[in-house]
């Protein structure tokens, strides 16, 4: 990459992101009723996505514990939602989850491949089926209800969520950190004798990427009005962010970004006109994906601008 | 004065004594080789310095300290950096950042990232690499491989570089430049401890030399007293 396209490109890609922020902050001013809604939906899976591969994207490490951290929020927002201002449970739900996930990483951290995921998404069940039994015996309830906020209030909060997912995301790509969870994912033994404290920076990276998970699925309870293990605990969201991160593609930030808003929208589209078939359609589209384009859409994107531009550009 | 000592170092797998009461040590700005057939424990000696596998039993001090239950990137920000025998990179990583980790994260005390990036490209070009400073290491040869590895680990500042058999899978040219490369570390103040199979270069850059046999510590001496010794002979020979 030579130095006069990244002088010309820089303030084209930051003129483009506070466009399109801007159209995100005005949104609730022309367009109503469902768009932000769905917008809401969107958003709460792009940074589902963004912090699913904060940790997993550089280290390799498949988390399947999304889920966990996603429902921690909502009981947060479930018990402390009455007493407590707003921001404040939501603060509270991103450093609950950001605890879980220090713990749960200090444990199984040390796992490797395969057994990290299965470890991980056991997690979810776990937590699902202790709650379900403390709710039933212990506090005599199966779910609980949770404190309404408008859909506008819903909106901005997830949306301000997204931005500092976002920032954080950068940042650590951008940093130190970033390079060591490169070389983690590169090869983990020789990190280690590179003197990288590979389990503090996985064990503190992946505590990170679970704040903002657990602080939207805080905000995303008071939509949903009634919650229960089930709702809470719901083991497709741990394979969302995963599907999204792939379809997207994990090298680049705005890859997961895409991924999640493109199949977040085809979900909302598919359950709403195909109620019986969106799974069939969905499961489809995957495969495909998977099949054909192996590096996600990121890397089609990529394929066809080398094309346009006429060959080879400089990689990294 | 000694950098690295080793007591009664033992090292069992299930029953089999990979490492069996082995006593060593390393002076200070001396070239120490270790020699020895297949499977005569000589990369489990370095994985049990640089902690890659736990010591039980046995006392590894460096710089008159224990520093066996140590974590591998503590051990190497004492000042013990290592290469392996099967080249550990970080293939899809940048010669000059698989460089820079080093200047980064294993240094003894924390430089600044401007130190540290200045610090790895003087590294790349020590061992001959500028010209690739930018590409994927995945994409060089075995021997560049090699040198990263060695850049990578004089990143850390260390006092101790452990080489595990630099020379393999070199043509002649290769070992005669890498040779070159080891004595040149050393002119730098760097003690050196390195597992060879390559005869001509270990007789020729070491100052003494420990011979390794199931696990024992069967000889150690100057290149000519290994050289000459009867059982150093058989077990490389036979009878």
């Amino acid at each position: 990459m030579n130095i006069a396209s990244v002088i010309s490109k820089k303030p084209f890609l930051l003129g483009l992101v506070g466009l399109i922020l801007l159209l995100l902050a005005t949104l609730p001013f022309y367009a109503t009723g469902y768009t932000p809604i769905l917008m809401t939906t969107i958003l709460m899976y792009i940074i589902m996505t963004v912090s699913w591969v904060i940790f997993s994207g550089p280290t390799g490490y498949i988390s399947l514990a999304s889920a966990a951290f996603f429902g921690v929020g909502i009981y947060t927002m479930a018990i402390l939602g009455k007493a407590l201002p707003l921001p404040v449970v939501i603060a509270i739900a991103g450093a609950a989850s950001f605890l879980v996930a220090l713990l749960v990483g200090a444990l199984t951290l040390r796992l490797k491949g395969i057994y990290f995921a299965i470890f991980t998404f056991g997690l979810v069940v776990l937590i699902k089926e202790v709650l379900l039994y403390w709710e039933i015996n212990i506090t005599g309830t199966r779910g609980r209800f949770v404190v309404l906020e408008s859909n506008e209030t819903v909106y901005y909060v997830m949306l301000i969520l997204f931005v500092l997912t976002m920032l954080v995301a950068y940042f650590i790509q951008h940093s130190k950190l970033g390079l060591a969870l490169r070389s983690i994912g590169e090869n983990e033994e020789a990190a280690a004798h590179t003197g990288v404290n590979v389990t503090m920076v996985k064990v503190i990276t992946y505590a990170i990427s679970a704040i903002f998970v657990g602080a939207s699925g805080a905000i995303m309870a008071t939509r949903w009005t009634y919650i229960d293990p089930y709702v809470a605990f719901n083991p497709i969201l741990s394979f969302m962010p995963v599907l999204m991160a792939i379809f997207g593609g994990v090298g680049t930030l705005y890859g997961p970004v895409i991924g999640a808003s493109m199949l977040a929208y085809l979900q909302e589209v598919l359950t709403t006109r195909f109620p019986y078939y969106y799974m069939l359609i969905f499961g489809a589209v995957l495969i495909a994906v998977i099949l054909y384009l192996p590096n996600g859409l990121v890397g089609l994107v990529q394929r066809g601008w080398k094309r346009v531009s006429g060959g080879q550009i400089a990689s990294t | 004065m000694r950098v690295l000592e080793g007591e009664k170092v033992t090292k069992y797998f299930g029953g089999l004594a990979a490492v069996s009461n082995v006593d060593f040590h390393v002076d200070k700005g001396e070239i120490f080789g270790l020699i020895g057939p297949n499977g005569a424990g000589k990369t489990t000696l370095f994985n049990l310095i640089s902690a890659a596998l736990p010591l039980k039993s046995g006392v590894i001090k460096f710089r008159g300290e224990r520093i066996s239950g140590l974590k591998p990137h503590q051990i190497c920000r004492l000042g013990v950096a290592r290469t392996f025998q099967a080249v550990k990179i970080f293939p899809n990583m940048p010669v000059i950042q698989n460089v820079l980790l080093g200047s980064m994260f294993g240094t003894p005390t924390a430089m600044s990232s401007a130190d540290a990036t200045r610090q790895a490209t003087e590294l790349v070009e020590f061992v001959g690499l500028s010209a690739v400073s930018a590409t994927s290491v995945k994409d060089l040869t075995l021997l560049n491989q090699k040198r990263v590895e060695v850049a990578r680990a004089l990143a850390t500042k260390p006092e101790l570089l452990l080489l595990d058999e630099l020379m393999a899978g070199l043509n002649p040219t290769e070992v005669a430049q890498s040779m070159e490369l080891v004595t040149t570390i050393q002119g730098r103040g760097i003690t050196i401890f390195m597992i060879e199979h390559v005869m001509k270069a270990i007789m020729n850059v070491c100052g003494r030399i420990m011979v390794l046999h199931h696990g024992e510590k069967i000889a150690d001496g100057t290149p000519q007293e290994i050289a000459t010794s009867k059982k150093v002979i058989e077990v490389y020979l036979g009878e």
